[in-house]
């Protein structure tokens, strides 16, 4: 038993606790000591992938210090639940606020994040007057797994994309009794919540991106500072950044299959976008904790979702960044070492409810995980007015 | 319908004990990978490190080298074949999203039970098999010399995932036609490099390694050999080199032939837009870069990061290649239809036993955006288009590309990986082209 076990879903909301076996811990840290290595990259940076020392140091530290059980505890703090919908079953934290009029958010996350990402922030959301907030500024907080990560469910069939899963979402929010609700999300979430904002299933209020798909479907020939930065950091992404996401997109099974077997390849697949896509000053370290990466590591390694979780990215092989526009009211937080920074002129053009618009100081593509102080803050402030 | 691989070995529903998985690892210090031929040296003083390869210092002499892979490293692969982790069953009930599970388990599995690596390496060593320094590097190669006097030496150059071991059945004929329904004018002297980070070359330590200056190692290679009239053969970025090498001139080279010219349609579009013979070729260049470009991608941006699971894993690393002898070679549906199992595992075993998964990786880094291009080339080309592979240029792109374009013909059988899937067509392919410039 090298991964976790998960119980089928039905359309009852069910508590899940996670129990990893300690076989699949046992074996985990066995193939880590077997580990091979390929030679050393002939570059002294991290241009060609994660460089030799610093995996072979993640690796140590994984077989040798770091504690799931740890993880898993903390996990296990939070009511967590899994519920059949459209044939799959979905896990997802559920903490309610102890205030009764708390307005409930959903909050998605992307590739190569999870639920993980959010883990920091439940609480003050949810008890904001603990967490120097006010009473009023209290959440209901969703977090659902991704078909195909964590402990939902892996679909066996095709056509899981954006908006089949924004569907699913909104019969989650039903199912939950929720009648007015907002959606939040980044990367693939952003994705997800950029769908339901075009769904616009009842009930759901607003909604708040720390990624915009804002880009013009035509780029005009002149462009401020702000617009051609996006452009190029754009192209950027789609040329030397776009390896992972045209491997995902075309042969997500093939990788799957390294990814599966080896750890220390899907520890330093991931390990990579923590080094990309952070807010660092040139090690992954500087914007997040060795264990909280390799929380969010551990987790995709002992649900074996490396092959499910990229076929995410087959199923949305022609999302682009025009994300369409949209009519609900939407709020945005523009975090510094985002993989773009939309500019506002763009989102202007694409939401015409832009209700809150803010550039953080400090954090990137993973901004609840890396800053939740700033995030719990974005979130308070971004849906006062849809309270 | 199953296929012969699958029936010859069931998908095993393998039952695997962890525990016992766990205290063998423990047992043996997890893994013995070997060094080729070589010296096994373990990396850092720890047991329970696999060993690396520790290949012999090459030096500007051509010195004698033969192929022994340490039994160590084969009881890994198998121990590690035995205990693979595999990911859930694609969605899909083709090979549209990868390498099928049900195939994959089954190629490990013949992989595990059946292969028999030591019938390939004996092979290699009835081969003579030589390293020399060029250029800093330790380079290894196949030299076969045929015993007419009068022999045209050619250097073949394979690509990726290729190696040498796409060449070993086209030696015999080329060196010693006269076995082999030729004649004694249509022999060749053959010389059969791995590329740098390939097989048992040395992998390089430093950026630079590009199509071009590879392309210098091997007329360096010539030379130092004695030949001063000689031609150069390839597909894949075996075409990339020996391309550079016709844009470079070095003396001697008389002619090169390829198997994958690398031809697109030179710009600017013609005013009549382009013809129905051009169209083909064209729409798989665009099925190329939309949908099957991916691990270039990757490879070509991250050879590191990739190269972490396919060093580690040996399933990772055979459906890294299988999924590219299923695409490109000509075949209905199965690789196994254009080469055979055994052949396909070889050439996998090659790339796990040597470690090169990140190394070979590191090519498409180097130049596959910079110098695999279409290159206008003056010294003489001959062409050979074997119709089942994944990119079919038209001739007039030749016409258009090459000014000395002597030979061109269209194979209807056989694809990417020509001499290895069509060895006889090849073998014919090479003996009418150059007869041309003998």
């Amino acid at each position: 038993m090298s991964q976790a076990l998960i119980p089928e879903a039905t359309e009852q909301v069910r508590p899940f606790h996670i129990s990893v076996p300690q076989e699949a811990i046992d074996d985990l840290r066995a193939r880590l000591r077997a580990t091979r290595f390929p030679n050393e990259q002939p570059v002294k940076d991290w241009s060609q992938g994660v460089p030799l020392a610093q995996a072979r140091a993640l690796v140590k530290y994984w077989e040798s210090r770091y504690d799931w059980r740890r993880f898993e505890t903390e996990l296990n703090s939070f009511p967590n639940f899994r519920t059949l919908i459209d044939r799959l079953g979905i896990h997802f934290i559920h903490a309610r606020s102890p205030h009764p009029d708390a307005l409930p958010i959903l909050l998605t996350h992307g590739w190569p994040g999870s639920i993980a990402e959010f883990i920091k922030i439940v609480r003050p959301l949810t008890n904001p007057t603990e967490h120097g907030g006010r009473a009023q500024d209290a959440f209901h907080v969703i977090v659902p797994s991704l078909p195909g990560f964590g402990f939902s469910d892996k679909p066996t069939e095709t056509g899981w994309n954006l908006s089949r899963i924004a569907s699913a979402w909104s019969q989650l929010m039903q199912r939950l009794g929720y009648r007015r609700w907002v959606a939040q999300g980044g990367d693939w979430g952003a994705g997800v919540t950029t769908a339901l904002g075009h769904l616009l299933p009842p009930g759901l209020a607003g909604i708040h991106l720390n990624w915009q798909f804002v880009f013009p479907t035509e780029i005009a020939e002149h462009l401020s500072f702000e617009e051609q930065r996006a452009v190029d950091a754009a192209k950027s992404f789609l040329g030397d950044g776009n390896g992972y996401f045209r491997q995902q997109s075309t042969r997500p099974q093939t990788i799957g299959y390294a990814l599966s077997d080896s750890p220390v390849g899907q520890a330093t697949w991931i390990y990579e976008k923590f080094y990309s896509w952070t807010d660092n000053n040139g090690s992954p370290e500087d914007a997040l904790s060795r264990d909280q990466m390799l929380d969010n590591i551990s987790l995709y390694w002992f649900t074996n979702t490396a092959a499910s979780s990229a076929r995410i990215y087959w199923e949305n092989k022609d999302a682009s960044f025009s994300g369409g526009k949209l009519s609900l009211p939407v709020a945005a937080t523009v975090f510094p070492r985002e993989i773009y920074r939309a500019p506002k002129s763009w989102a202007e053009q694409t939401y015409s409810n832009l209700i809150y618009w803010n550039e953080a100081e400090h954090g990137g593509h993973f901004a609840a995980f890396e800053e939740p102080d700033i995030f719990v803050e974005e979130m308070r402030s971004a849906f006062r007015k849809l309270r | 319908m199953k296929n012969d691989l699958e029936n010859r070995t069931g998908v095993p529903a393998h039952v695997i004990s962890r525990r016992k998985f766990i205290r063998a690892a423990a047992a043996t210090g997890g893994a013995g990978i070997l060094s080729a031929g070589l010296v096994p040296t373990s990396a850092h003083g720890r047991a329970d490190k696999a060993p690396q390869i520790a290949r012999p210092t090459a030096t500007k002499d051509v010195t004698p080298f033969k192929v022994h892979v340490p039994q160590a490293a084969l009881d890994d692969l198998k121990k590690k074949l035995a205990h693979a982790r595999w990911p859930d069953k694609e969605p899909v009930t083709d090979w549209s999203q990868g390498v099928p599970l049900a195939k994959a388990r089954a190629l490990a599995e013949y992989w595990r039970t059946h292969y028999d690596w030591r019938r390939v390496e004996s092979k290699l060593n009835g081969l003579p098999q030589f390293r020399t320094r060029l250029d800093g590097l330790g380079i290894h190669f196949v030299h076969v010399r045929s015993k007419h006097e009068n022999a045209l030496p050619v250097i073949l150059t394979h690509g990726w995932p290729g190696s040498i071991l796409e060449f070993m059945q086209v030696i015999e004929p080329l060196v010693d036609p006269t076995a082999h329904g030729g004649t004694a004018d249509e022999a060749f002297h053959v010389v059969i490099p791995s590329l740098p980070g390939f097989g048992f070359s040395d992998k390089p330590t430093e950026p630079g390694w590009r199509l071009p200056r590879i392309a210098n190692a091997w007329a360096v290679l010539m030379a130092r050999l004695g030949y001063s009239h000689y031609v150069a053969q390839g597909g894949d970025l075996g075409a990339g080199v020996s391309s550079w090498m016709a844009k470079q001139r070095p003396s001697g080279l008389a002619a090169i032939h390829l198997n994958l010219p690398i031809l697109f349609p030179p710009p600017p579009p013609p005013p009549g837009g382009y013809t129905a013979a051009e169209q083909a070729p064209l729409a798989q260049l665009a099925k190329y870069a939309s949908d099957a470009s991916g691990y270039a991608s990757i490879q070509g941006t991250r050879p590191q990061t990739l190269g972490y699971g396919l060093a580690d894993s040996p399933v990772g690393q055979a459906m890294w290649i299988y999924e590219k002898f299923q695409a490109w070679s000509d075949n209905k549906g199965d690789p196994a239809e254009a080469i055979s199992v055994d052949h396909m595992l070889d050439d996998i075993s090659l790339y796990w036993l040597t470690d090169t998964a990140a190394s070979s990786a590191r090519l498409y880094y180097e130049s596959f955006a910079k110098d695999f291009a279409r290159m206008p080339l003056e010294l003489p080309v001959a062409v050979s288009i074997f119709k089942g592979d994944f990119f079919t240029p038209p001739k007039v792109w030749g016409e258009e590309t090459y000014s000395k374009l002597f030979y061109w013909n269209e194979v209807p059988k056989g694809g990417h990986f020509a001499a290895l899937e069509q060895p006889e067509l090849f073998v014919a392919e090479l003996r009418k082209s150059f007869a041309l410039v003998r």
